[in-house]
């Protein structure tokens, strides 16, 4: 008789969902679906308002990456005002974006996903999480608060607050950076690099231990899409979209973000809010394809700073083609910190940086607009339409984390069939589903944070509704 | 020759103070450092008593009164501050907010509004009351100015600065109670008013974010109402 387990809520991810594993009659795992099981609407409540509201009214989306939505809705808005924005400002915008990678990966590793790699997926859950890493690995613990901290007082230097600074405007940014405040951001970035380095050490050493979770975790061949620069390098602001496929072949190449229509569609499944975009040449759901940390370093051709590109070369090595695994996110996601922070040095360190000259105005001359960035998560696109009032009409928005939800759900399939045992289920499996998801650090809200101790609870079901066995996490 | 000024005493919070008879509590108050919240009053205009928020107690009188359209008398005594007229306060403010859709996170006037400044000095923190989540137009019709009727309070500032200042008398108010609108014209769109002259008065002196200048982000729009009294001044001396 099929019967369901259902993991619900998943804890130390953002926002909120659960998992419905499926059991055959043999109790092995048939099938695995990823519930997103809150709704937010800001495409319809947005309907009506000025587009110069935008950026704000959209970062309002999320607590963790509201820089991602505010840059990406920032361009839809240049891209309605139909201007080329001052350099400065787009550099200006560029930074605050990579700030805001280095802080959400920060979060994404240390606070939620470090506590597994550190005691192990089978450890006592009450353990298992900051509060357990603090007293296990003291400077661990301290490095990922201080990293974060590095990454969100960059942006509340530049923008006057850490989270939802009004401060990337339709046209650039509202305000110039000052001398004495650069110094500041560069000052920080040193300490930030230090850890950085020392963390990806401590972490190929761990990894090495978790050779059945890299095999089993999301470890298929899919897409992967992300943005780089005309020279094929890693880019988080702007650029041109690739794909490539499973074997590093590039399949579509310098493809112009605001067609993105042209390349990849939605579905809609009814048990989840969160949509299921796809490849459309290929059709749904064989169109699956992934995009994140792992995705960007799996399609560039250099990451373009010397760090970073010296732990890319050893990150690809891991496998012929593109790197498959979806736990080496992890791997991905610390490389692209170091990245973010020599980054960031390199354009602090340009003078015209402090250029005052920050922002175009211009009124809305076109009635479509499309603004595509990379957040943390993936490819960030943010759709707009308004009427001839620069009102908005119609909004469509492809979170990052939606581009993965296919591989999320065949991910945890993956591992569900590799972990879980339908007579029984134990802890460490049921977290081994859960991390599947945490390797994809999906970003489902804005309001969920990292203490591990949220009450979960799996249920196995029999078809006529029974519930033959139940695990309570308090 | 002008009739003499007559001089009135009266007590307001327990001080002795003068003013002339034809000046208000909140006038007398004002000249006696003494402070009485105001949203729809503005120096330079005339007197409305519309928010409600400068209500004071008299001695002797069971109502509360508008500060600022109730004049000085004799022997009168006022107080300011009590944990009455605060409570009232704190609830004409909690219904203003209420009553339309005040987003302040995501508002032009965000950090420079007088209704959000209100709240911060009443000490609220959040509504008691349910929202109405009205669903309200916004008219982006003109070519310099917006008007965002979920962020108006009508305090009618716009309607007497446009009278009584510029003279066009392009914005007024319609309909009745919770369904009042200020207005262009016979409710028409700005955009096609053939009145108004495009001065921009209305937007410097609105309180908060429902008159704003297009293309200002959220938390942009900072007002400046302080040319009021020396225009009103001007225009007076030219007369």
């Amino acid at each position: 008789m099929p019967r369901d387990i259902v993991i619900d809520p998943v804890t130390r991810i953002e926002g909120h969902a659960k998992i419905t594993l499926r059991l055959g009659d043999d109790g092995n795992v048939t099938d695995a679906m990823f519930h997103v099981t809150q709704f937010r609407g800001f495409e319809k409540l947005c309907e009506g308002r000025p587009l110069t509201e935008m950026p704000s009214l959209m970062a309002r989306t999320c607590g963790i990456c509201p820089v991602s939505h505010l840059i990406a809705s920032a361009k839809a808005c240049d891209a309605l005002l139909a201007v080329a924005i001052p350099e400065t400002a787009a550099n200006l915008r560029r930074i605050m974006n990579l700030a805001q990678m280095v802080q959400s990966h920060a979060l994404s590793f240390f606070h939620l996903s470090s506590p597994d790699l550190l005691m192990g997926f089978d450890a006592d859950p009450a353990r298992r999480n900051l509060f357990g890493l603090a007293q296990e690995n003291p400077q661990l613990a301290r490095d990922g608060i201080r990293l974060r901290q590095i990454g969100q007082s960059i942006i509340e230097i530049l923008g006057g607050k850490k989270i939802h600074p009004a401060w990337a405007v339709p046209g650039g940014v509202n305000k110039p950076l000052e001398a004495q405040n650069r110094d500041k951001m560069l000052a920080m970035l040193p300490e930030g690099l230090e850890i950085a380095q020392r963390t990806l050490r401590w972490y190929k050493r761990v990894a090495a231990g978790f050779g059945a979770e890299a095999r089993t975790f999301a470890n298929f061949p899919t897409l992967f899409m992300g943005l780089i620069t005309e020279t094929g390098g890693l880019e988080h602001y702007d650029g041109l979209l690739r794909l490539v496929d499973a074997k590093g072949e590039i399949v579509v190449d310098q493809f112009p973000p605001e067609k993105y229509q042209e390349l990849i569609a939605e579905a809609v499944e009814p048990y989840s809010f969160m949509k299921f975009p796809y490849f459309q040449k290929l059709g749904y759901p064989r169109g699956i394809y992934r995009v994140g940390p792992l995705a960007r370093l799996n399609l560039v051709d250099h990451c373009g700073t010397p760090m970073a590109d010296q732990e890319w070369a050893e990150l690809r090595e891991i496998q012929r083609g593109a790197v498959l695994g979806s736990f080496h996110y992890h791997h991905a996601r610390l490389i692209e910190i170091i990245f973010g922070l020599e980054m960031m040095q390199r354009l602090l360190g340009d003078p015209t940086i402090l250029d005052t000259r920050v922002r175009a105005r211009a009124r809305p001359n076109r009635d479509e607009g499309v603004g595509v960035a990379e957040a943390p998560r993936g490819t960030l696109i943010h759709h707009y339409r308004i009427d001839d009032d620069g009102r908005m009409v119609w909004a469509n928005l492809i979170i990052a984390t939606g581009h993965n939800n296919l591989a999320m759900n065949r991910g945890i399939l993956q591992a569900a069939q590799h972990f879980v045992d339908g007579k029984k289920i134990s802890e460490g499996a049921l977290n081994r589903v859960e991390a599947v998801i945490r390797c994809y650090d999906p970003c489902l809200s804005c309001a969920t944070h990292a203490l591990g101790k949220m009450p979960l609870k799996i249920e196995l079901v029999a078809a006529d509704g029974e519930v033959i066995h139940a695990v309570q996490r308090d | 020759m002008s009739a003499p000024t007559t001089v009135v005493s009266l007590k307001i919070d327990g001080k002795d103070v003068s003013g002339r008879a034809d000046e208000t509590i909140l006038d007398v108050a004002s000249e006696n450092k003494i402070h009485i919240p105001t949203l729809c009053f503005l120096e330079g205009l005339s007197g409305w008593g519309a928010c409600r928020l400068c209500l004071v107690e008299i001695k002797g009188s069971h109502k509360l009164l508008s500060a600022c359209v109730t004049k000085v008398a004799e022997g009168m005594e006022v107080t300011t501050d009590s944990p009455r007229l605060l409570k009232y306060r704190r609830m004409v403010v909690q219904l203003l907010f209420a009553e339309r859709n005040h987003v302040c996170s995501v508002c032009v006037s965000n950090g420079h509004c007088e209704l959000q400044n209100l709240a911060q000095v009443l000490g609220i923190t959040h509504i008691d009351i349910p929202y109405r989540y009205p669903t309200l137009p916004f008219d982006a019709s003109h070519d310099l100015f917006r008007l965002d009727h979920n962020r108006c309070v009508l305090c009618t500032r716009c309607v007497r600065v446009c009278d009584e200042i510029e003279g066009a008398h392009t914005l007024d108010v319609m309909g009745r109670g919770i369904d009042c609108r200020v207005i262009i014209d016979l409710n028409e769109p700005w955009g096609s008013s053939q009145t108004c002259t495009t001065c921009g008065k209305c937007v410097r002196v609105c309180p908060t974010g429902a008159l704003t200048r297009k293309g200002t982000g959220v938390a942009e729009m900072e007002k400046d109402d302080q040319f009021l009294p020396y225009l009103t001044r001007m225009r007076g001396s030219q007369s």
